[in-house]
């Protein structure tokens, strides 16, 4: 291919995508190299992605786009052995215009999002990868890929190519991950007819819910597991810090399995059918993993750029952030007509400015925090099961007494000084 | 957790996908003695697709059940594997997601 582009994507996910669409709104030749035989094909998430970021692209893409369920109820619950404490959310304002976040198939969503971005210009080249950046003059020129002839040329490379980002680390962006930068998700689809999903998480037709799992649905470990609405599938899963499965030996099907048959979950999903199964890195090391954004012809967005809040379970927003901030910042280099280093770094400031550098900025020692100390999740959330137990079974014990056994269960083996301290500085990481 | 590991098959799990498998693997061990020497065989077990299996002194890598996340390449202890994503167009298909 011996044609010229104004800018290059490799990765056709939600964050490179956003870059294509908006670049491609102003005019720019464009061209997405996707690895998968359509995009989405290898592309993993939960589930849910932000109204307002999408709409940040592509105004009132929901009346078009295929969404599984506006999510209506949001929740957190703290699992025990055979117990559950819960909290969350359900709001009817978010069953209304303009919602606030929906579930979505990657599958499905990205070939939509592709297809978006095609009717108003990119080049979309699936089946292909790109082995690696050419490098002429300290400055990326273009990319190699794995086709015959396969050496294309940009004015800018964006990499858009997700979490497992070698092109990032061949040019020395970042060194590889350590395993406490990653989480390792698996996940699977579970088909169930949606007005059985209606019925058994108490949703009006169509509505969604989310429920975020801490405890003992990660055996203890750094992570969470969940589960999704669907249209007529239940996406359930789990993810903790690499770290983590390596240390304890988990194997993480073995998990998921745990996770299904636990007495509290088994009933929401009983009846269902498995129909795929899935695994992903998601990258969690935060703001302080965040590797070189910019070099002379190049800029790194989403994944790759480790744009995730994990307290909150973002980062599908922050993709799209990315991509449209990286998009800005080449439609501007191109009016000045120079795409060097310090030309692009206005990407960086874009950054920076934005609610992504200051939310990872806030988060940046909650994962530290809670992995240097095991009790936060071995201690503390069994604990507080055991207590909600305490003070709801009517056994003739005082209230009293059970105040005070239940500060016996909070602390157990500690001063109330250190527990104090121990549950004020997780909420001071996490709040 | 005990009752559970023996019911569960990861092949039932991964015969759910579609995979494109490719003819070459794109993972490679690097060097089988590292992994002979390597005590605890970690990627034996963290592997969420069970891509890799100890057997007859050697890592045997299962790579058309690969879900391409990555995890190996990350926390191989003697940093061991050579991990590349398939060629274009090859290895899994997700449809869902």
């Amino acid at each position: 291919m011996s044609e010229k582009f104004d800018a290059i994507i490799v990765g056709a996910g939600v964050a490179g995508l956003s870059a294509a669409y908006i670049m491609s709104k102003a005019g720019l030749k464009v061209i997405v190299i996707e690895k998968g035989q359509h995009p989405g094909s290898k592309n993993v998430m939960g589930g849910v992605i932000y109204r307002h970021m999408m709409e940040e692209i592509i105004p009132d893409f929901w009346k078009d786009a295929p969404i599984e369920r506006p999510i209506v109820e949001q929740n957190l619950w703290i699992l025990g052995k055979e117990s559950v404490v819960k909290t969350g959310y359900k709001g009817m304002e978010w069953s209304k215009v303009p919602y606030n976040n929906f579930t979505v198939f990657r599958g499905k969503f990205d070939q939509w999002f592709a297809k978006k971005c095609i009717e108003i210009g990119t080049i979309i080249v699936n089946e292909t990868v790109v082995k690696e950046c050419i490098v002429e003059n300290d400055k990326v020129v273009g990319v190699r890929t794995d086709r015959p002839d396969g050496d294309i040329f940009a004015d800018v490379v964006v990499l858009a190519d997700g979490v497992n980002s070698l092109l990032g680390k061949s040019l020395g962006f970042h060194k590889e991950w350590r395993k406490d930068q990653v989480a390792l998700a698996i996940m699977e689809e579970l088909k169930l007819p949606s007005q059985k999903i209606e019925e058994r998480f108490n949703l009006e037709k169509g509505m969604g819910a989310t429920i975020e799992i801490f405890g003992d649905g990660t055996l203890g470990m750094i992570g969470t597991a969940f589960i999704y609405t669907n249209k007529d599938h239940l996406s359930i899963g789990c993810g903790a810090l690499l770290s983590q499965m390596y240390e304890k030996h988990i194997k993480p099907y073995e998990l998921l399995e745990y996770i299904k048959n636990h007495p509290i979950i088994k009933p929401l999903i009983e009846g269902s059918e498995p129909c795929e199964y899935y695994a992903h890195l998601i990258p969690e090391g935060g703001y302080k993993s965040i590797p070189k954004l910019v070099a002379n012809g190049v800029i790194v967005i989403g994944d790759a750029a480790q744009f995730v809040n994990g307290i909150h379970r973002e980062g599908s927003n922050m993709g799209m952030t990315s991509g449209r901030f990286a998009a800005e910042t080449i439609i501007r280099a191109k009016g000045i007509g120079e795409f060097t280093e310090h030309t692009l770094s206005h990407y960086q400031d874009l950054i920076n400015k934005s609610y992504i550098t200051k939310d990872l900025e806030k988060y940046k020692n909650a994962s530290s925090t809670l992995e240097n100390n095991g009790a936060y999740f071995n201690h503390y959330m069994p604990a507080i099961n055991k207590s909600v137990s305490e003070m709801l079974t009517v056994d003739g014990v005082s209230k009293s007494d059970k105040q005070k056994m239940i500060t016996k269960h909070m602390t157990k083996g500690r001063s109330k000084l250190t527990a104090a301290l121990e549950i004020f500085k997780m909420i001071k990481e996490v709040k | 957790m005990e009752d559970i590991k023996k019911k569960v098959n990861i092949d039932d799990k991964l015969f759910l996908n579609t995979y494109n498998a490719d003819t070459i693997s794109h993972l490679i061990i690097k060097d089988q003695d590292i992994c002979a020497k390597c005590k605890e065989k970690p990627c034996t077990e963290f592997c969420p697709a069970r891509v890799y299996e100890f057997k007859d002194d050697k890592i045997t890598v299962g790579f058309e059940g690969c879900l391409e996340c990555g995890a190996c390449r990350i926390a191989c202890p003697n940093n061991n594997i050579d991990w590349n994503y398939p060629r274009g167009g090859f290895g899994i298909q997700f449809r869902l997601a």
